[in-house]
């Protein structure tokens, strides 16, 4: 049987009480759990490795940026492919220092999708074998999703902004 | 391009570029290849020369349905899947009830494609290993599959045909005799295929024991799609995690079994997209079965989507796996933050790990059985 999320936050929360987890959910679609970025990687091998758990997939980690608040987040999908349970995590850090415990050696998914998320809002993976850039240039400047992303004017001597060419009309 | 490292006395390694302009890397992939004579010691994946900045611009569209013309434009040889998946996803945010008639139509229409999809995947991937033949016989079928989603959609390759909340417009009157036809004429032609290509035994020394992924890397890579079920692992979004309205066809998932080398080897990925087009037909044809003559194709949806704040992951199968798209949104007509998570991203990844130790040659046999759009791992 497939359990919900409150079930499995449930059983998260009372694994680990010290850690001050969140079950927060929005007006629709699905709810998730929220996990302080210090006990992100002990709590994502527990995951992994608990026998009643047994997330064996990471899905999907994608980036956010909450300007409003000045966070940003990862948004982690796990998928236990034996017991057919899905989970949603997020971890939160603020603008400034933006440094989460990478989980490559947990999830191998991570690997990419960490780049990804440092590539494109700026998130440092701590611990990452190869934190480079993956889908910009290494030597492209800022992060193209975060909220306030102003692009560069020129890239290696060639312009990046799109103006409008004005036509002759003879 | 080819430099020389020669660490102590040790046999100088070569490292070689390859790409972003070959043949091989089915698009604009670039490999740092680092050889050992012929050996492969390790691959280093370059990727991004496609991409466009697809989520950025998910946000700044003005409309949800505006994103769905982007969708097609990930994986291009596979768009109807890609809408379908962002379509679902929409709908499961805002509890959309789609009529019986149109989810039909979606499915057949993504059956298809996946078959049109699976055929470029084996064309190609013969291609690769100088089966030429094979690739020729292939492509007449998926001009086939095209006409049939021209007649309906009047697009041979990017469609904008499923759109949230119903289907841009309804099939045209030939719709179900085509199909019917059409999957009539190709249950054949796959034999012909399995003849011409598979059991080939020139194919069969290039692929078995090539490339070998085991289940264990495969699950904690997050493969998926016939990479994963190439490695024996019983997993389809079709029937694990059913949408739309998949659990009331009877079809099963093929999985590699090892048949001509090592479970898990190229070979098996490519008979696993060849048994699945299989199963597509029977899908096709119980679809064609029971779907509704009359109906309407849309549902009452406004033209300018305004959602409150919330947040989904929905996953469907796409022909190359996974395809999942996570959706933000907030009290705006447009989404907060959209990813989508594509297959081709994934199984990429897992390149440098099982190409160790193979030859240069068996490279190209390995990226070709991954089956990757570049479109979709850069988007």
């Amino acid at each position: 049987m497939s359990k919900t999320t409150q079930e499995l936050f449930d059983y998260l929360n009372a694994a680990f009480p010290e850690a001050e987890l969140l079950h927060e959910s929005a007006a629709l679609g699905d709810s998730w759990v929220s996990i302080p970025a210090d006990a992100w990687k002990e709590i994502a091998k527990f995951l992994r490795d608990d026998q009643q758990m047994r997330f064996d997939t990471m899905m999907c980690l994608s980036g956010i940026h909450y300007p409003d608040q000045n966070l940003l987040a990862i948004a982690c999908h796990l998928n236990a492919s034996e017991k057919g349970y899905k989970l949603a995590i997020k971890v939160k850090v603020p603008e400034d220092n933006p440094v989460i415990d990478s989980v490559e050696s947990v999830w191998k998914t991570a690997d990419w999708h960490e780049r990804e998320a440092y590539d494109m809002f700026g998130i440092e993976f701590k611990g990452h074998p190869d934190m480079r850039r993956i889908l910009c240039p290494d030597d492209w400047e800022g992060y193209p999703l975060r909220k306030d992303y102003v692009p560069q004017d020129s890239y290696q001597g060639i312009t990046t902004k799109y103006t409008e060419v004005e036509e002759s009309h003879d | 391009m080819i430099e020389v490292v020669r660490k102590g006395n040790s046999r100088p390694e070569m490292v070689i570029n390859m790409g972003p302009q070959h043949p091989s890397t089915h698009g604009v992939l670039r490999l740092e290849v680092t050889l050992d004579g012929e050996l492969v010691t390790h691959v280093r994946p370059h990727i991004g020369y496609l991409h466009r900045c697809f989520e950025k611009y998910a946000e700044k569209m003005d409309d949800y349905s505006k994103v769905t013309p982007y969708t097609d434009r990930m994986d291009y040889v596979s768009a109807i899947n890609q809408e379908h998946g962002y379509a679902i996803a929409m709908e499961k945010l805002l509890s959309i009830e789609v009529p019986d008639r149109v989810e039909h139509i979606r499915v057949i229409m993504a059956e298809l494609q996946r078959i049109a999809s699976h055929l470029l995947a084996v064309g190609t991937f013969g291609l690769d290993l100088g089966a030429f033949t094979p690739f020729l016989y292939v492509f007449t079928e998926r001009e086939k599959i095209l006409d049939i989603f021209e007649k309906t959609s009047g697009a041979r390759l990017l469609y904008n045909y499923i759109c949230v909340g119903g289907l841009m417009r309804d099939v045209d009157e030939d719709f179900k005799k085509d199909t019917a036809e059409f999957v009539r004429t190709f249950r054949p032609k796959i034999t012909e295929l399995q003849d011409l290509l598979s059991y080939n035994s020139i194919f069969i020394k290039r692929t078995a024991n090539v490339g070998i992924l085991p289940e264990k890397v495969a699950l904690n890579f997050a493969s998926s799609g016939p990479v994963l079920r190439g490695s024996g692992v019983k997993w389809d979004l079709r029937k694990n995690d059913p949408y739309s309205i998949y659990d009331r066809f009877d079809f099963d998932i093929p999985v590699g079994k090892g048949e001509v080398g090592t479970l898990g080897d190229c070979w098996d990925r490519y008979i696993v997209r060849v048994h699945e087009m299989e199963e597509s037909c029977k899908i096709i044809e119980q679809a064609l079965e029971s779907m509704p003559d009359e109906g309407d194709v849309q549902q009452n949806v406004p033209k300018k989507i305004r959602t409150k704040p919330g947040e989904i992951y929905s996953r469907t199968e796409s022909p190359r796996g996974e395809l999942g798209y996570y959706i933000i949104s907030d009290q705006s007509s447009k989404p907060f933050r959209l990813k989508a998570r594509t297959p081709s991203f994934v199984n990429l990844s897992v390149l440098p790990a099982i190409s160790r130790g193979s030859l240069m040659s068996d490279l190209v046999a390995i990226i070709g059985s991954i089956d990757i759009v570049l479109g979709e791992v850069d988007r």
